[in-house]
């Protein structure tokens, strides 16, 4: 191949540091972005964004709950997103979730608790520090990546609402906007999204309300304003721009079981041992690591069995799979 | 209809730059060149690219005989070969990809998924049918095979049926792709079941006494 390498003394020849870097180059349009929006709105930034912006949040890691695992890039976790509500290829939510408008937003309680009731985003998330966690995302179809959510543990989260002794699952909804999320008006899934937990799961102290990654607030594409995070179960799990929590006696429907039900199970815990009927999950590719870089083995519970085997003993996880 | 030098010369030439043109988008994208990029997961992007046009290349192979009837275009047969190679070509880099990039030559996965994975089963299949026609489709081989020629690349018909089965199994929840091409299929194949029957009919007609 004929690449002209600069020489010494050669006039012609671009500085590595002369050239914009792609995050310089991304951060500069966020900004824009985001003054654009603000200006539009005519309003001074909440601690929500508007529409297709994202803002700084104050974060602080929480290394209990850490990886030391090198997160993928801002890009790959912004650009390869399944979120069907925004269409069904990986890039569709990075490119049609602009119109999405993120806030204000309100999530309606109800169910077996004694504080329920339509809650603003903001009160939820009052007095809760806002921490850090880098998590290992494993998704069904076998890819995987490594993710700075800032969030709050979903167990503090819920004790605010005051569960009753009836509440043994709870169930979340996703937000039904089909003006502007263009997948919601075709039928590849049943809408609105919903997804639930078993409450022992809910309360485990790795379940996560996120609010943002890489330390700002969530884009609408990663499930904007607020969404689950579950590190030892599948991706899907993980219900995005949640609009309802209901605590109920009785297992909730799930909607990847409601569409396919002998492919994806309640619980959805990541287990090397259990393959999907038509793939196996023995490994996963690692989203970052190029063409040449090949699968690696799948970890039981992705890694966090020490942490949340005991929720599951005595279960045989072929049938609750 | 345009003259043999055309076809040899013009037509021929340009349709095979013209088939060439995904696996020239997947050499710039991996490559980065003009801004291009194979996205978060290179792998899956090359492997569905090949897949989907493999699949195209199939249809369009299917579809020059019905083609050439209704435009009344018989010079077009000349150009199915090299669909049909290009097809095969396509399917070939899908497997390759796949066995190289995505298992990274890890036998035993690969073999289990083979036999134990429906619809990797049935692209595997689709595969290996598609090989005696890629050594058959020489003049010498024509000529060589004489009748069976024929019979042995109505292969074609059944792999069509396995590479849309194929994507469809392979697909989580939107079928509408892969339903359309099975469509396409089903018209191109159901043409040619109603014209063999109408043939039949036509001549068993020509024969009654008037």
């Amino acid at each position: 191949m004929l690449i002209r390498r600069p020489r010494p003394g050669d006039s012609a020849a671009i500085l590595p540091s002369e050239i914009t870097s792609e995050s310089a180059y991304l951060n500069r349009r966020k900004l824009l972005q985001a003054a654009l929006a603000a200006g539009v709105a005519g309003i001074g930034a909440g601690w929500v964004s508007e529409a297709g912006a994202v803002s700084d949040l104050n974060v602080k890691r929480n290394a209990r709950y850490s990886l030391s695992d090198e997160p993928n890039s801002y890009e790959d976790i912004t650009t390869y997103n399944n979120f069907y509500e925004f269409g069904l290829d990986k890039s569709d939510p990075s490119e049609n979730s602009s119109r999405f408008k993120p806030a204000p937003w309100t999530v309606a309680v109800s169910g077996e608790a004694e504080n329920t009731g339509e809650f603003a985003l903001e009160d939820i998330l009052k007095g809760q520090a806002i921490e850090e966690r880098v998590y290992r995302l494993r998704c069904v179809e076998a890819w995987s990546m490594v993710i700075p959510w800032a969030g709050i543990p979903l167990a503090d989260v819920l004790k605010k609402f005051k569960p009753t002794s009836k509440a043994k699952y709870v169930a979340f909804k996703t937000v039904l906007r089909p003006e502007e999320m263009p997948g919601q008006r075709s039928r590849s899934l049943d809408w609105p999204y919903v997804e639930g937990l078993r409450i022992d799961e809910a309360m485990h102290p790795l379940s996560l309300l996120a609010v943002g990654l890489y330390g700002k607030t969530l884009p609408n594409q990663n499930g904007a304003p607020l969404r689950l995070i579950t590190p030892w179960k599948y991706g899907f799990k993980g219900i995005k721009s949640i609009v309802e929590i209901r605590f109920t006696e009785k297992q909730p429907p799930t909607t990847w079981n409601i569409s396919a039900p002998h492919e994806y199970g309640f619980y959805a815990n990541v287990n090397p041992n259990v393959d999907h009927p038509r793939w196996s999950q023995a490994r996963e590719r690692k989203i970052g690591a190029g063409i040449f870089g090949s699968r690696v083995p799948t970890l039981m519970f992705n890694g966090y069995e020490k942490e949340v085997a005991s929720l599951y003993k005595g279960m045989d996880l072929k049938k609750f799979y | 209809m345009p003259s043999t030098v055309v076809i040899r010369r013009v037509i021929k030439p340009a349709l095979f730059v013209a088939c060439a043109l995904p696996l020239l988008s997947v050499v710039l994208a991996a490559f980065g060149i003009g801004g291009a990029s194979l996205g978060a997961n290179p792998v899956e992007r090359i492997q569905d690219t090949f897949g989907q046009w493999g699949l195209r290349f199939l249809c369009i192979t299917l579809a020059v005989t019905p083609v050439r009837d209704w435009l009344n275009m018989p010079w077009l047969v000349q150009l199915r070969r090299m669909l049909g190679l290009y097809a095969f070509f396509y399917v070939l880099m899908h497997f390759l990809t796949w066995l190289i990039l995505d298992q990274g030559f890890y036998w035993s996965g690969i073999l289990k998924d083979i036999g134990e994975r429906p619809f990797i089963t049935i692209g595997f299949t689709a595969l290996l049918l598609l090989v005696p026609l890629a050594i058959t489709s020489t003049n010498k081989m024509m000529r060589r095979l004489g009748k069976r020629w024929k019979a042995l690349h109505r292969l074609i018909y059944p792999i069509c049926l396995l590479a849309v089965w194929h994507y469809y199994w392979q697909v989580k929840a939107d079928t509408t792709e892969p339903l359309i091409y099975l469509a396409i299929v089903l018209v191109l194949l159901g043409w040619r079941a109603w014209k063999t029957r109408s043939g039949r009919a036509s001549v068993v007609a020509a024969r009654e006494p008037s």
